[in-house]
């Protein structure tokens, strides 16, 4: 009876995937939803067959580039992998996944899966899969209307790796003390990642104080090296709490603009450089969460170096897509850390910038845009003379429009146009031909600009990508 | 003429954006004329509240008030004093609810408030999380507050507190009574976010006429150019109707 509904499950839930497929619905939970329904084992009964084992990666940012990473350096030393690229990071979307690469028989041909957790379906994916893996990037502050405060954010995370394999290890973030602390409250041994270059420190204007105090102590943590947000060489004056030794970190960062970054890396087995085709110093914490967990797998330095350097971005994080003879260059915001990062990008170097920000507020955004308030959009009021267009759309326009306002920018240069679609025409238009519109929506909006670029006939449709 | 703002442990309690309340202070100050001065005050750091004219202080998660409680209950008789004298203090969320007489855990223990305000909350759950629409007769006019609530803690107020306004769309302080904030003297509590002052001017406004009116100066400001704000505020309260 059992395996009956397991293959009943499979079917359906295949033919349902399938559906979605045919109607241009991507993203859709529904066929995880009603195959778990049928089977409520059906992800433990599909991801126990991953010959390796299962990894899981989380944390508020980074992780769909982290987990993308992961795939390509894994895939480049010969696994087969199974991998939620789409972003589809709930108990639901991971089913889904799991089943579509099953065969009809619900038989798994695979040696690893790299599964991206949403922070609060962690554990109870974990708890289905029995990772021998996890990844965490960072804990930022992010839509906590849906999760309350980053405290709670911090411990279901934990309670998630609590899952994890005690033969498995869990790779966590050195630089960032809420990741580090982790460390301490589980079985499973650790392996830390972080970055010694302080040439990378950035200033702490605008930093958002989420994790700046001891968890030990209550005390002000002191960096002698600050990156951002509150990622950096920090200890505790008080308790004497530091930063953990890294066992893989980079040793040197070289920004190359809007292409990239020059990243050397220090690890167990030697040293080793590569380039990585994604910009911003985020993308090198990712990088380096990536890189942690293919070594620590075994996985040899030159394939994971080849593979760093083949990588294109992820899904919306900071891509570009040609537009007839221009380019658009998307790049997801989502909470503060990620938007000051995002803005401190796409600013680099000289010359003008076309600013296009959409702002929504359904569910998967967060439906509270106060975090608005904490991003440092008077970054771009500093630089207004190299802005000759800057456009708000989405359902949350307006908003957005006034914290330009208060941020600096004069109010007569600042359009509002809630319809994306118009908004993306606008900003086409007024671009010069070889020029570069830069977008920056929220996830929901993002999902809306996919779809207004494939009807104007641009772009890849997103379960393609 | 110079308007002095303090700002309460910008680095603790700043939770969902509330920062934004201070930078409305003071670009709206700016923009009609004032020369505004922002002072952030943090745990240990001296400050004159009495010598200010408006109090800002936001909403913090649980660890975050826990670091500044000491400090605050210290400030108590001077900010007592400040309330005296017709200072002006916005407190939001968690400021809101440390400047009531106490706050009853779910355990039951009672956390002692600065009783500066007439409210007392109570732990609550589910957390209310979501638009909120306000009408409030603050200024002697009807008009709309728009902001976004996220508590787990009830306030209710006692006899010698006036509710901020009057609930359209949301929970507010309790889910219950259909009130939400609180008025006293020259202070207001409330639990909107958003950030709640930016798409607010005339409660901007408001609070810095307040400001003016207490230093003896002419308690009239012109108009501004609130296009953008007006179609914020409208568009919130869109939004919230669903």
């Amino acid at each position: 009876m059992t395996l009956f509904r397991f293959y009943v499950a499979i079917w359906l839930g295949k033919l349902l995937v399938l559906a979605s497929r045919l109607t241009r619905r991507g993203g859709s939970t529904f066929p995880g939803r009603v195959a778990r329904r049928i089977c409520p084992d059906i992800l433990t009964r599909l991801s126990g067959q991953a010959r390796w084992g299962n990894i899981v990666v989380s944390g508020t940012n980074g992780k769909t580039t982290t987990s993308l990473l992961l795939a390509n350096i894994l895939s480049a030393s010969g696994m087969k992998l199974v991998h939620n690229r789409t972003g589809a990071n709930l108990v639901y979307g991971v089913t889904a996944t799991f089943i579509q690469a099953s065969s009809w028989m619900g038989r798994l041909d695979a040696d690893v899966a790299v599964l991206e957790c949403d922070e609060a379906a962690l554990a109870g994916v974990a708890r289905a899969v029995e990772p021998r893996a996890g990844v965490v990037t960072n804990f930022f502050r992010d839509q906590l209307d849906r999760y309350g405060e980053l405290e709670y954010t911090v411990t279901v995370v934990c309670r998630g790796l609590e899952a994890v394999s005690r033969d498995g290890f869990v790779v966590l973030n050195a630089d960032d003390p809420a990741v580090a602390g982790l460390a301490s409250r589980l079985p499973t041994r650790p392996v830390f990642y972080g970055l010694d270059d302080p040439s990378c420190a950035g200033t702490g204007e605008g930093a958002v104080a989420d994790a700046r105090r001891c968890r030990a102590c209550g005390g002000d943590f002191s960096y002698e090296v600050f990156y951002f947000a509150h990622l950096g060489l920090y200890f505790c004056p008080q308790c004497g709490e530091r930063r953990p030794r890294p066992d893989i970190r980079v040793t040197r960062r070289d920004g190359l603009g809007p292409v990239g970054s020059y990243l050397e890396f220090d690890t167990p087995g030697g040293a080793f450089a590569a380039r990585l085709p994604i910009p911003g110093l985020y993308n090198a914490y990712n990088a380096l969460a990536a890189v942690a967990c293919a070594l620590t797998m075994g996985i040899p330095a030159h394939t994971v170096a080849h593979a760093l350097e083949s990588s294109v971005s992820s899904f919306g994080r900071m891509e570009q897509l040609a537009i007839g003879d221009r380019t658009v260059f998307l790049a997801l915001i989502k909470n503060p850390a990620g938007c000051n990062e995002v803005l401190r990008t796409i600013m680099e170097g000289a010359g003008e910038r076309h600013l296009l920000i959409a702002i929504n507020d359904n569910t998967a955004d967060g439906t509270d845009v106060s975090w608005l308030w904490d991003a440092g959009f008077e970054l771009l009021a500093g630089a207004a003379h190299r802005l000759p267009l800057v456009l708000t759309a989405g359902i949350r326009a307006e908003d957005m429009a006034v914290r330009l306002k208060y941020a600096g920018l004069p109010s007569g240069s600042i359009l509002v146009e809630n319809d994306l679609k118009a908004a993306v025409r606008l900003g086409l238009e007024r671009i010069p031909a070889g020029g570069i519109l830069y977008v920056l929506p929220t996830y929901t909006a993002m999902l809306d600009l996919r779809r207004v670029l494939n009807d104007m006939g641009y772009g890849r449709r997103f379960w393609e990508v | 003429m110079e308007i002095t703002i303090c700002h309460l442990y910008p680095d603790f309690m700043n939770l969902y954006g509330d920062g934004g309340n201070v930078i409305a202070l003071h670009r709206r100050a700016l923009w009609h004329g004032l020369q505004p001065r922002v002072i952030p005050v943090s745990v240990g750091m001296p400050c004159d509240l009495a010598a200010c004219d408006i109090i800002f202080m936001g909403g913090g998660q649980d660890r975050e008030q826990k670091a500044i409680a000491r400090d605050f209950q210290s400030r108590s008789g001077e900010l007592a004093a400040a309330l005296q004298d017709q200072v002006v203090v916005l407190a939001i969320c968690g400021a809101y609810q440390l400047l009531g007489s106490y706050y009853r855990t779910a355990a039951g223990e009672q956390l002692p408030g600065l009783g500066l305000l007439d409210v007392w909350t109570e732990a609550g759950s589910p957390r209310l999380i979501g638009n909120v629409v306000v009408e409030s007769e603050l200024d002697g006019t009807r008009r709309t507050l728009v902001g976004f609530e996220n508590h787990g803690g009830r306030t209710y107020l006692g006899p010698a507190a006036a509710p901020l306004g009057q609930v359209v769309v949301g929970h507010g302080n309790n889910g219950q009574d259909r009130y939400e904030g609180a008025v006293q003297g020259s202070i207001i509590g409330t639990y909107l976010h958003g950030a709640l002052l930016p798409k607010n001017p005339w409660f901007t406004d408001y609070l810095l006429r307040r400001a003016l009116a207490r230093r003896g100066a002419e308690p009239t400001l012109g108009l501004l150019d609130d296009t953008l704000e007006n179609l914020a505020h409208r568009a919130a309260i869109r939004r919230a109707r669903g």
